[in-house]
């Protein structure tokens, strides 16, 4: 297992890149502590994929170092750099048994006979495997391939990461989760360098610890699921992360309030000091706007455009001045179309962003 | 003006892939079809298009039997899970391709409604644009405005958004809703996510293995599932089931669940008889409790869910699964212990045949009316 | 999931009624003249299987037999392991790609008769340049008219120049559809380039190679015109296949009893061996799995 650290790393596809949006990896660095869960998460062109394939060695960065426990593996081609990797769909060999195929890696580099059996029965205890290893298999289901691909890595004590990219898209939706479960346990059993791209939010914040999002080959922020849920420090990163994503309000600071459709929001003196008057977004998560009973004096009044019943709660969609807003509400509230609610927005939940990025 | 399906059944090679089905959709209406994979969703879809025949029953149409019309002489218009556009047109040409067909409007009525429809699809800027050149969500919307634009009688909609991202299948799920308001037309929409067929609203068909469970207004199917099987269907999270029985305990009647526990009967149930039921219970009634409650339910964690905005914690409580869902990011150890709780007004009985018994009386609140503790906002913090 | 519509059947019939003439009315012409002895115009006996046995003991027949063996032994033997290895190390993309393509492509596109004639002049040692090279320059006594060692020589060798590209083709396709995904995980395991052919590029290409087999079985079985224009059968007759020497006995002394017999034969020869090659390839196939 090793650190990993990219240092100033970025990459271009054309051959004399001069604009930013000629990168399909902006210059960036990062550095990745030794057993941690990380996972890279962004739609798709958002540079994720040259990420993962600049880690295994599939493509050598424009510029910038790669670091593996600070040795550099930036020339090196991916049989040299000792990582493992999962793929999309699952990649088997046909031709060999359970046991055959774990034991394939330490096979290819010589490793003693018995020291392999040891090793791949560990293993396959850990993924469930032990009462296939006779099977062949390609006869076994897709979760099953998969837990294969993994144990590939895992049998290996020289591996320095174990990617994963977008390792359950072929995965019953109804076994994700076990999956994702085995995925969790098996980090914590045996602190291995995990990294995962995916452009699914769930995946992404479920298995890691540290969460990278990406857009437009750019680093916008990383972080613990709980960080980028509460502090999204770019609106791409609020809209994204959550169902429904962060309202993004545009509001013009004037005089200790932020002015939103016309209507005045107050803010915490600490955000009024922080930034100056002038056009910012702002930005509240549907879960934090409060509701207040109608006729009630509240901050803001938002009209009502659609409701959505969603079971476990309501979607209200509404219109606050000229801006769409989402609030989340018990289902038990009753609220009508055409109707004006009146509403809070608590400051503690409110960030603003200048320019895209978070300022207070 | 209604088209029914009456009795209609499919068996295919000696295998039964529809039990007799009946359904009433009316124009204007959107109806989901809900369920897991080989529910019969698409087999319905087929038989309603005309692409395939019952084996028995009748579909009317308007009064008019059309049980073995060919799907060529009605008014039907299919988008499915794939985005099928045709890879040498442009979208404008995709889009425009069933108005040629059918040949019965100029060229300049043809041109109108094809611009009319790609603006309320935001394609407009993409019309000379090959389908290879788009995302898949456009590729998609590009396949919806295709159906659109013969403006058909009958619009059928095979789980046209499980393969986009979940940020795309988001804005295009909301912006659907509004794109169906309106017309005249007959939307089925066919989907295994209760939360698609909730929020498209209109009726909702709850079908498994070739049987129609349940249908009616999707959220009135939420609140009274007639049994387990479409309860456990209409609700995601799944609806947690806790085996029990209803008996006489000291200063009353009283609920005893198996594996310990007994909690005073909630009044919307009191008109029950004693016996054994199944209680069910929505993921998002159950809260982080303490040993000293009535109800207190002791878990080991299993894995903490992150959806980005809501946590799903998966428990196992006497080797049954419980989940709960909170609004906001929790971690949780994996194996850790837990404690649930809920509030026995929430509950629903089901009979020993796994039929609805009693389902709890929905109540409408003011905002001020929230129970303090409850989840009014997600302000609070991770516990 | 779709209902079998009986109306299908229909859209079969024209297939079936060209097959009944072009294959099935002949194949029974064949039949009927097996078991007579045809005399003249409508006098014929029936002779029952005699034309059958006694073409099976015909010592001409079944040394043409194992010469035909021998023969479709020696192309599969060479033209499948060279195709294979060609396809392994043919340029995968850019010009050069393309260039190998067309280069392979052309043999292909030349009619069989024109290759016969092709090699027949080439290989002359007066005025074909193979026959003028292989005898001033190196000195080898090499003349395909009048040593049958040479002339297997340059049978097999016009044969797998003409046919050892369509081999190399299947190949390449069937090399083009392995997904990367697959030697990017043999390369993080570790794999040596014959652990990867082995385990990897071999066992998918497992149906294409079947194919490839069974086409360049029944082809090479049944060659006749190269053969024919090449040397005729000769020297003596140590280049008469099957087919040669059918053809002598039906056209040649119009002995249409025996050639029906030995046809009927023949066909059976063949059915015997594809499906022979057939279950076992795929019996291997599914013993390991799909493909």
């Amino acid at each position: 297992m090793a650190r990993i650290q990219l240092r100033d790393i970025a990459h271009s596809y054309r051959p004399d890149p001069n604009r930013p949006e000629d990168y399909a990896l902006r210059p960036l660095d990062l550095v990745w502590e030794d057993g941690g869960a990380y996972a890279l998460l962004g739609p798709s062109g958002s540079g994720k994929s040259t990420l993962l394939n600049i880690l295994s060695g599939l493509v050598r960065p424009s510029s910038g170092q790669l670091l593996f426990d600070g040795v550099e593996v930036t020339d090196r081609n991916t049989r040299e750099r000792n990582i493992a990797q999962v793929f999309q769909f699952p990649v088997i060999y046909d031709t060999m048994t359970v046991f055959g195929n774990l034991a394939f890696p330490l096979r290819n580099r010589g490793v003693p006979r018995g020291v392999i059996r040891e090793r791949v029965e560990k293993v396959a205890a850990i993924l469930d495997l032990s009462n296939e290893l006779g099977r062949r298999a390609s006869g076994l289901t897709a979760d099953a391939k998969q837990r294969i691909s993994m144990g590939r890595g895992l049998v290996r004590t020289d591996v320095a990461a174990i990617l994963f990219d977008e390792p359950l898209t072929v995965i019953d939706p109804a076994l994700k989760w076990q999956l994702r479960r085995k995925l969790k346990q098996i980090h914590n059993e045996l602190k291995v360098t995990l990294i995962y791209v995916t452009h699914d939010q769930t995946e992404a914040l479920t298995f890691a610890d540290h969460v990278v999002v990406m857009e437009n080959g750019e680093v916008l922020q990383q972080g613990s699921p709980q960080e980028l849920f509460e502090h999204p420090a770019h609106v791409f990163v609020g809209d994204f992360i959550g169902s429904p994503g962060m309202n993004l309000l545009p509001c013009i600071l004037q005089d200790h309030v932020a002015l939103v459709g016309g209507q005045p929001v107050t803010l915490s003196a600490h955000a009024l000091d922080a930034h100056p008057n002038g056009a910012l977004i702002l930005g509240i998560r549907p879960e934090f706007i409060e509701l207040a009973d109608p006729g009630e004096a509240a901050q803001v009044t938002v009209t009502v455009t659609d409701i959505e019943p969603l079971g476990g709660h309501q979607l209200i969609r509404g219109r606050l001045g000229e801006h769409e807003i989402a609030i989340k509400a018990l289902p038990e509230i009753l609220v009508q179309i055409g109707e004006t609610l009146p509403v809070w927005l608590p400051h503690a939940w409110i960030r603003l962003y200048s320019d895209g990025r978070l300022v207070n | 003006m209604s088209f029914v399906l009456n009795r209609v059944e499919s068996v295919l090679q000696s295998q039964r892939i529809l039990h007799p089905i009946d359904l009433i959709l009316q124009p204007g209406s959107i109806t989901t079809l809900l369920g897991p994979i080989r529910a019969g969703k698409t087999s319905l879809m087929r038989l309603m298009a005309g692409l395939d025949k019952p084996t028995a029953g009748r579909i009317i149409d308007n009064g008019q039997d059309v049980t073995s019309l060919d799907v060529r002489r009605r008014s039907v218009s299919m988008v499915y899970q794939q985005f099928i556009n045709y890879p040498n047109f442009t979208v404008y040409e995709n889009i425009v391709s069933p108005l040629v067909v059918s040949r019965r409007l100029d060229r300049k009525e043809r041109d109108r409604r094809v611009s009319e429809i790609a603006e309320r699809l935001g394609l407009t800027k993409l019309l000379k644009r090959l389908p290879a050149e788009l995302s898949g969500g456009q590729q998609q919307r590009c396949a919806l405005a295709r159906a659109m634009v013969k403006e058909s009688r009958l619009l059928l909609l095979d789980e046209p958004l499980v393969n986009l991202d979940y940020k795309l299948r988001e804005d295009l799920r909301a912006e659907m809703k509004s794109l169906f308001r309106g017309s005249d037309r007959i939307v089925v929409y066919a989907t295994t996510e209760p939360q698609e067929a909730m929020m498209l609203g209109g009726q909702t068909c709850v079908m498994r293995e070739g049987h129609k469970l349940q249908d009616g207004a999707a959220l009135d199917v939420y609140r009274q599932p007639a049994d387990l099987q479409t309860a456990a269907l209409i609700s995601d999270p799944a609806m947690n089931f806790l085996p029990g029985s209803i008996a006489p305990a000291t200063g009353g009647r009283g609920i005893s669940l198996d594996g310990g526990g007994v909690l005073p009967l909630p009044a919307d149930l009191e008109g029950l008889p004693d016996g054994r039921y199944t209680f069910g219970l929505h993921a998002a009634h159950l809260r982080l409790g303490r040993n000293d409650d009535a109800t207190a339910l002791p878990v080991v964690i299993e894995l903490a869910e992150i959806n980005g905005s809501a946590t799903l914690l998966h428990g196992r409580h006497h080797d049954r699964p419980l989940l709960m869902q909170m609004t906001g990011i929790y971690e949780a150890a994996i194996g850790a212990s837990a404690v649930l709780a809920f509030d026995p007004i929430n509950l629903y009985a089901f009979d020993a045949r796994g039929s609805l018994a009693r389902a709890p009386r929905f109540t409408t609140m003011l905002p001020s009316q929230v129970p303090v503790g409850e989840v009014r906002h997600g302000a609070h913090s991770a516990a | 999931m779709k209902p079998i519509k009986q109306s299908a059947w229909l859209l079969v019939l024209p297939v079936m009624v060209v097959l009944s003439f072009s294959a099935i009315i002949p194949l029974m012409t064949v039949v009927n003249y097996s078991v007579q002895d045809i005399l003249g115009p409508s006098r014929h006996v029936f002779v029952g299987s005699e034309w059958f046995s006694d073409t099976l003991q015909d010592p001409e027949l079944q040394k043409a037999l194992l010469r035909q063996l021998v023969f479709s032994s020696c192309v599969l033997l060479i033209e499948i392991p060279l195709g294979l290895s060609l396809a392994l190390v043919m340029p995968t993309r850019g010009a050069a790609s393309s260039a190998a393509l067309v280069l392979l492509g052309l043999p292909l596109l030349i009619p069989w008769n024109v290759v016969g004639t092709i090699w027949q002049i080439f290989g002359r040692a007066d005025v074909g340049l193979g026959g003028y090279f292989m005898n001033s320059i190196l000195h080898i006594n090499y003349n395909y008219a009048l040593n049958p060692r040479d002339a297997w020589c340059t049978l097999l060798l016009l044969d797998v120049w003409h046919w050892t590209p369509l081999v190399v083709l299947l190949c390449y396709a069937g090399l083009r559809s392995i997904p990367d995904a697959f030697y990017q995980a043999a390369a993080v395991d570790g794999a040596s380039s014959w652990a990867v052919f082995r385990h990897v590029q071999l066992p998918k290409l497992r149906g294409v190679l079947t194919i490839a087999i069974l086409l360049r079985f029944m082809d090479s079985f049944v060659i006749y015109t190269e053969p024919f224009v090449l040397t005729g059968g000769g020297p003596g007759d140590s280049t008469t296949f099957l087919s040669e020497f059918l053809t002598k006995l039906a056209i040649g002394q119009f002995d249409v009893g025996p050639a029906a017999a030995f046809s009927l034969i023949y066909f059976l020869i063949i059915l015997l061996f594809s499906w022979l090659f057939y279950t076992v390839l795929s019996a291997q196939g599914r013993a390991e799995g799909p493909v």
